[in-house]
């Protein structure tokens, strides 16, 4: 495959890999801990309404997650792609 | 040995560190000065960059205001974590692909336009002397609380330290003055966390704390202080007075704000390569967890203790002799105001007015159940700050903690002033307006504009003085970043055809009127009604960027597409290892 195509098709993928992540983002932390934390409340983490956990803690842990993800997504692409990071 | 010794010990030894520190690390030429020779190991970086992060806010302020907003204090926690997600995905890699010096830059290149890089730096000023402001007052209110020094003072010193190893070391000095920061304020943070822990719920991690029960009872420790403050007549712990749209939008606008912050931006400039560039915004994020889900835990904990120590005490009068009538009150059953609460009262940070002259503190909600008007007026920026005597720490403790606070509040600094003092002798002087300076003369006027900044910076943090908690003035730099900066950044790399006019369209939407609704809400009219869809100044800068991706966006399609190189260098920068790492 000619590079150019290549690095279409690689751009492609980083684009969906990040959108993807963005989207647990969205979810764990405006979702879960904002918009719809009163139906996460009814249940709970330890003695912690679960929604309210989320907004102040849980997020937290899966933002971490999410760059430690990425990174490994990432070069996992680059090497799919034959790019040099 | 007491408190003041171990406080001007900690204080005094950290200092002392800082500065051998940026001896050792002088910079020698401008790419030592502004990104640290381009090979700062990522972990390294990492850790520098949590330093660099945690402000006077994340350390002294946030577990206060928690303690108070409850719920509320929420957007602070995933707002100043969240953003490193944005940062880490959308703009750290590829603006390290670029490979230069600073946003401005960036802008300026990207945009093919002098006007827009002078816009940028007005913008990146704006915001790093917003936030600088914050800091200082940090430094001064640990000064005057600890070392019965004036707040002025206060602030005297720290400009001095930080002139120092700023102005000397540039990027070079700043990182591994910012590694030593970041170790002695998160051991400063945690050690007083796990006490306090242990004693209110019996867990020696904070985080479990929190979920755990009260000590001693099998009910949860959150529950415990969801009864304890509705009883007084405040809102509960877990809920709170903010409207949905309101926690949505300021937490967007810190998440958005942190992802726009140049100071922040530049510490990517340091490491080798766009992965080392992912790797290491991963590595921030992790060593800023360790504070940011402990505090949730510390202000819960501050909340309860706070109530339980003062509400209902026998206030002491400063003629009295503390000691003999403390015991007298003791004896007869009663609780007297603790010790704690008489140091900080020399400060004005709290404030006690017998409104029932009763000589006991009744501490009250806006809807006590027992009509008892509140007497009790706690600041919050003290919280952490008097957290280890109100649970009787040890004295050490207490002057770990001020060091810490230090810390936090100088290693930030330092960061904005590489912000202010690259925009100005890199992007307004060689870059725009005497392209001939040699590297040497670029040097000098780096040092030159990040010595007058220091000294600026002080002014504004004696100034700030008569602001309101540290943390609400940090939270209007994210705001006008998040506006002004973080869509024109973005838009930059995501999309091939935004142009010159766009950007430079976007950045002043974003600006301008984030700037004056934030003005006009906080020094003009601070009525909350009148807020745009009940968004406070906190969150509009969410708002408004939306308004400066549109605008940017309409106004690109609306004038020519960037010329092909422009494209070309998009292209490039998408891809690791083909712009280069150029320098």
């Amino acid at each position: 495959m000619p590079k150019r195509e290549q690095h279409k098709l690689y751009w492609k993928a980083v684009l969906r890999l990040t959108a993807g992540l963005l989207v647990i983002w969205f979810i764990v932390s405006f979702g879960m801990g904002i918009l719809f934390r009163e139906f996460f409340d009814q249940f709970s983490v330890g003695g912690a309404p679960l929604g309210f956990w989320m907004a102040q803690n849980g997020a937290i842990y899966v933002f971490v997650i999410l760059i430690i993800v990425y990174c490994y997504r990432m070069n996992a692409l680059e090497r799919k792609f034959g790019i040099k990071g | 040995m007491d408190q003041t010794f171990w406080t001007y010990f900690f204080v005094v030894t950290t200092f002392t560190l800082y500065i051998a520190i940026a001896i050792r690390s002088m910079a020698k030429s401008t790419d030592d000065f502004y990104v640290a020779g381009h090979d700062v190991h990522p972990t390294i970086n990492g850790m520098a960059t949590a330093a660099d992060w945690m402000s006077a806010a994340s350390f002294l302020s946030m577990a206060g205001l928690i303690a108070f907003l409850g719920y509320g204090g929420s957007v602070y926690l995933m707002g100043w974590t969240g953003g490193y997600v944005l940062l880490a995905l959308l703009l750290a890699p590829y603006l390290r692909e670029f490979g230069k010096f600073t946003v401005p830059d960036f802008v300026g290149d990207r945009y093919y336009s002098k006007t827009a890089r002078v816009i940028a730096v007005i913008c990146a000023l704006f915001v790093s002397f917003t936030y600088i402001a914050g800091q200082m007052k940090g430094v001064g209110v640990a000064f005057s609380g600890f070392l019965k020094v004036d707040f002025n003072v206060g602030i005297a010193i720290g400009s001095a330290i930080v002139f120092v190893y700023a102005v000397l070391g540039g990027m070079k000095g700043i990182t591994y003055t910012q590694v030593a920061q970041y170790v002695v304020l998160i051991f400063a943070y945690t050690v007083p966390a796990i006490f306090i822990s242990l004693i209110i719920t019996g867990h020696a991690i904070p985080q479990l704390g929190f979920i755990g029960n009260a000590a001693g009872t099998d009910m949860s420790m959150l529950e415990t202080l969801n009864t304890v403050v509705t009883d007084l007549g405040f809102t509960a712990y877990t809920e709170t007075t903010k409207t949905k749209i309101d926690v949505f939008c300021i937490t967007a606008a810190l998440m958005f704000g942190t992802a726009g912050l140049p100071h922040v931006i530049i510490r990517f400039f340091t490491v080798k390569s766009a992965q080392a560039a992912r790797k290491s915004a991963g590595w921030a994020l992790v060593f800023i967890a360790l504070l940011y889900t402990v505090a949730p835990a510390v202000g819960a904990f501050a909340r309860l203790n706070f109530i339980d120590t003062v509400n209902e005490a026998t206030y002491i009068e400063d003629g009295e002799d503390y000691a003999t009538r403390a015991a007298a009150i003791e004896a007869t059953g009663g609780k007297p105001v603790p010790a704690w609460y008489k140091d900080w009262e020399k400060t004005d940070l709290v404030k006690f007015d017998d409104k029932n002259g009763d000589g006991i503190m009744q501490y009250r909600g806006p809807n006590a159940p027992d009509g008892l008007a509140n007497e009790v007026e706690p600041n919050r920026d003290i919280f952490v700050l008097a957290n280890p005597q109100i649970a009787k720490l040890p004295a050490w403790v207490i002057g770990l903690v001020v060091a810490g606070g230090l810390a936090a509040a100088l290693s930030t600094a330092a960061g904005l002033l590489m912000v202010i003092s690259s925009a100005v002798s890199h992007d307004l002087l060689k870059r725009t307006f005497t392209p001939d300076m040699t590297e040497k003369q670029e040097m000098l006027a780096a040092r030159l504009s990040a010595a007058v900044a220091v000294i600026l910076a002080g002014l504004i943090g004696a100034f700030a003085s008569q602001l309101p908690f540290v943390a609400q003035v940090v939270a209007f730099a994210f705001g006008l970043a998040a506006a002004s900066l973080f869509p024109v950044i973005f838009l930059g790399i995501f999309w091939k055809r935004m142009n010159r006019e766009g950007a430079i369209c976007a950045m002043l939407t974003g600006l301008i009127p984030t700037f004056g609704y934030i003005y006009y809400f906080k020094f003009i009219n601070d009525d909350a009604g009148a807020w745009w869809f009940g968004i406070s100044p906190e969150g509009i800068g969410f708002a408004f960027m939306w308004l400066a991706l549109i605008v940017g966006i309409v106004v690109a399609l609306l004038t020519p597409p960037p010329p092909e190189e422009i494209q070309q260098l998009v292209e490039d920068i998408r891809i690791p290892g083909r712009a280069g790492v150029k320098s």
